[in-house]
C-alpha cells in the first residue's frame, strides 16, 4: 500500500514544480516585453512626434486636446521645410559627397589594415600604435593647423614652385573631406583601419601561400583573394563610415561652412526658418516681422524628419547587416 | 639591378610599405605636421595674413590664459570631465544589459534590435544643434514658456527622492539614481554602438558552456556572473574607452575651442586649450586602461 502512495506524491510533486516554472518563465517573459518596449518606447517616441509635428496644421499647436494624431492634416509644413532646405538638390550634393568620402575611407583603410595585418616590416609596430594615437586624440587638437593647411594648400611646395602663388584655398570645396579620406585620416579611420587589421589577421595564411605558389603577386593576392572574402568588415566599415559622414558638423562646418551639405543646413535651419518663413507666408520681409515661435519650431522639427528620412529609409534595409557584420568582422575577440 | 637581387623578405616588407603607403602619407601630411603646429601655435600668438599666417613666441601664457583668465573654459572642462565620470558607468551597464536582454530569444527580437540600434544612426551633432536652437526659440516667447509648463509631465521626482531616502539608501547613491533616470534618453541614445559590441560578444560565446553550467545546477544569475561576464570583460575595455572618446569628441569643451578658434580669432589660445583637453583626456584614458586591463579576463 505505501508504494502507489510514494508515487503518486512524486507525480504531484513533479506536477507542482512543472507548473511553478511555467509561472516564473510566463511573468519573465511579461517582464521582459515590458522593459524591451519600454525602452523601444524611449528610443521611438521623439521620431513619433516629429512625424506628427509634419503633418500638423498650425491651427492644432494651440489645441491642447491634440495628442499625437493631427486633426487638420496638411502637407504644408513639410513642402514649406523643403523650401527653406532647398531639399532635393541639397540631398543629392550631401549623397554625392558622403558617398564619395564613404568609398575612399573604405578603399585606404582596407589596404592599410591589410599591410598592418600581413606584413611585417621595419617599425610595422610603431606605425600601428601611431594609427591607435590617431584614434585616441581629440580632433580639435589639429582643427587650427589643418584649417590653416587648407587654407593655403600646398603639397610640398608644388604649387609654389610651378605657379608662383602662395597654395590654394581649397576651403569650402570637397577637396579637404576628399583628401583626408584618401589618405586614410579623415573622420574615425583609425577605427576603421583597426576593424579590417583584425579581421585580416583572423584569415588563414594558407590562403596567401597557396595564391604565392600559383604565381600571383602581392597586389593580385589582395584584390582577388583577400577583397573578395572581406565582406563583413566592408560592410560594417561602409556603414559606419556613411552614417558618422552624414550626421558629422565637426568636420563639415570647419573646412566647408559654405557648402550646401545636410549637416550644415540642418544645424542652421533655426536661423534660416526665422527669416524665411514669413516671406514664405507672404506676411512680408523685414525686421519687425517675425514668425511665430511655435511654427519655427513645427517647421524645424519637420526639417529634421526630412533630414534623417534617408537615413532611416537606408537603415531599415540594411539593419540586419548591422548585428551580422560587426559579429563576423573580427572586432570580437 | 636592385629588384632582382631582393630576398623575399625584403620583398615583403617593400609590398606591406607600398599598402600602407597612402595611410603614412594622410598621417604625416595631415595628423603629425597638424600635430606639431599645433604644440607650436599653443606657444605663441598667430596673427592670420592674406595667405599664410605669422607667429609670434609668448611662452607659456596662452596656458595662463586658457586656465586663469578665460571665464568659462575651466568650468566647461571639469563640468564635461565629471559628466563623463557619470555617464561611463551607466551607459557601460545600459548596453551590456540591453545586449543581454536582445540576445535572449523572444517573439519580435529583430524588431527590438532594429530600434535599439536606432540611436547609432540618430545621434548626430547637427540634430541636436538644430534641436536646441529650436527649443530656444521656442523658451523665448513668453506666451510659449507657459504651454510648455503646461504641457510637461506631472510627475513629481522629488516624490521618489524621498520615498528612496525613507528606505534607509544612502544619499550619494540616490542621487545617482535620480541623475540615471534623468538622463535616461541620453544614456538610451548613446549606447547603440556599445550595445552592438556587447551583442556581438555575447553571440560569440560558446552554447555549450551554458548547457554544461545548467547540468551542473546553476541558476540563470550564475551562469552570468561565472560565465557571461568573464567572457565579455575584454569588451569592457573597448567600450569604457569607447564611451569616453565618444563623449568627448562632441562635448561642449570642443565647441567652445572651436568657438574661441574661429569666432574671436584667438587661434594660441584656442590651440592651448585644446592641448590641456588632449592631455586630460589621455591621462583619464591612461589611468582607466590600466587599472581595467589588469581586471579582464582573456581566453
Amino acid at each position: 500500500m505505501e508504494a502507489p502512495q510514494a508515487v503518486h506524491n512524486e507525480a504531484n510533486k513533479y506536477r507542482l514544480q512543472k507548473a511553478k516554472n511555467k509561472t516564473v518563465d510566463t511573468l519573465y517573459s511579461i517582464f521582459r516585453y515590458a522593459l524591451v518596449i519600454g525602452i523601444s518606447f524611449i528610443i521611438i517616441y521623439p521620431l513619433l512626434m516629429k512625424f506628427s509635428v509634419a503633418f500638423k496644421a498650425k491651427e492644432d499647436i494651440y489645441n491642447p486636446t491634440i495628442y499625437m494624431v493631427p486633426v487638420h492634416f496638411t502637407l504644408d509644413n513639410i513642402k514649406m521645410a523643403m523650401e527653406i532646405l532647398n531639399y532635393f538638390p541639397l540631398l543629392g550634393n550631401t549623397m554625392f559627397y558622403v558617398i564619395l568620402t564613404t568609398l575612399l575611407t573604405a578603399a585606404s583603410c582596407a589596404l592599410a589594415g591589410y599591410g598592418f595585418a600581413r606584413f611585417s616590416f621595419p617599425g610595422s609596430n610603431v606605425l600601428f600604435a601611431l594609427v591607435i594615437m590617431t584614434i585616441l586624440i581629440p580632433t580639435s587638437t589639429l582643427m587650427v593647423p589643418m584649417y590653416l593647411h587648407f587654407r593655403s594648400f600646398d603639397f610640398l611646395g608644388l604649387v609654389h614652385l610651378f605657379t608662383g602663388k602662395d597654395g590654394v584655398n581649397l576651403l569650402n570645396t570637397y577637396w579637404p573631406s576628399i583628401i583626408t579620406s584618401a589618405t586614410a585620416i579623415g573622420l574615425k579611420a583609425g577605427l576603421f583601419i583597426y576593424i579590417f587589421r583584425q579581421f585580416f589577421k583572423g584569415m588563414p595564411k594558407e590562403i596567401e601561400e597557396a595564391a604565392l605558389i600559383d604565381g600571383a603577386g602581392g597586389v593580385k593576392t589582395f584584390l582577388r583573394i583577400m577583397l573578395p572574402n572581406a565582406v563583413p568588415p566592408m560592410i560594417t566599415v561602409i556603414l559606419f563610415c556613411f552614417v558618422w559622414q552624414y550626421n558629422d558638423t565637426f568636420f563639415t562646418s570647419l573646412f566647408m561652412s559654405e557648402a550646401s551639405l545636410m549637416p550644415i543646413k540642418v544645424s542652421t535651419l533655426s536661423a534660416q526658418a526665422n527669416q524665411l518663413i514669413p516671406v514664405l507666408l507672404g506676411v512680408g520681409s523685414g525686421s519687425n516681422v517675425k514668425a511665430d515661435p511655435n511654427h519655427v519650431a513645427m517647421i524645424i522639427d519637420t526639417g529634421i524628419l526630412l533630414a534623417i528620412i534617408p537615413l532611416i529609409v537606408l537603415y531599415l534595409i540594411v539593419q540586419r547587416y548591422f548585428v551580422e557584420s560587426v559579429e563576423r568582422s573580427g572586432i570580437i575577440g | 639591378m636592385i629588384g632582382s637581387k631582393l630576398t623575399l623578405s625584403r620583398k615583403r616588407s617593400l609590398l606591406g610599405f607600398a599598402f600602407i603607403t597612402p595611410w603614412l602619407l594622410g598621417f604625416l601630411f595631415m595628423f603629425a605636421t597638424p600635430l606639431i603646429q599645433s604644440v607650436k601655435f599653443s606657444f605663441s600668438k598667430l596673427t592670420v595674413a592674406p595667405t599664410g599666417y605669422e607667429l609670434e613666441f609668448m611662452g607659456l601664457a596662452n596656458f595662463k590664459d586658457a586656465l586663469f583668465v578665460d571665464a568659462v573654459f575651466n568650468r566647461i572642462l571639469t563640468q564635461s570631465v565629471s559628466e563623463m565620470a557619470l555617464n561611463v558607468p551607466m551607459i557601460l551597464f545600459f548596453s551590456l544589459f540591453s545586449a543581454t536582454l536582445l540576445n535572449q530569444k523572444f517573439r519580435g527580437r529583430v524588431l527590438a534590435r532594429a530600434i535599439f540600434f536606432l540611436p547609432v544612426i540618430l545621434a548626430s551633432n547637427a540634430i541636436s544643434a538644430a534641436e536646441s536652437a529650436g527649443l530656444i526659440n521656442l523658451v523665448g516667447d513668453a506666451s510659449a514658456v507657459n504651454e510648455m509648463g503646461e504641457g510637461s509631465s506631472d510627475y513629481n521626482i522629488l516624490s521618489m527622492v524621498m520615498m528612496l531616502r525613507e528606505v534607509g539608501l544612502p544619499a550619494s547613491f540616490v542621487d545617482y539614481i535620480v541623475q540615471a533616470i534623468i538622463r535616461i534618453y541620453d544614456i538610451i541614445t548613446s549606447s547603440g554602438v556599445q550595445i552592438l559590441i556587447f551583442l556581438a560578444a555575447l553571440q560569440s560565446v560558446p552554447g555549450s558552456m551554458y548547457e554544461v553550467a545548467k547540468m551542473e545546477g546553476a541558476t540563470a544569475y550564475e551562469s552570468f556572473w561565472k560565465i557571461t561576464f568573464p567572457m565579455v570583460s575584454p569588451l569592457i575595455l573597448t567600450n569604457v574607452i569607447y564611451t569616453i572618446i565618444d563623449s568627448f569628441s562632441g562635448s561642449p569643451v570642443t565647441d567652445l575651442i572651436f568657438t574661441t578658434a574661429f569666432k574671436t580669432q584667438n587661434f594660441g589660445l584656442s590651440s592651448a586649450m585644446s592641448w590641456i583637453y588632449t592631455l586630460i583626456v589621455s591621462l583619464i584614458l591612461l589611468i582607466v586602461g590600466l587599472v581595467l586591463s589588469r581586471r579582464v579576463h582573456y581566453n
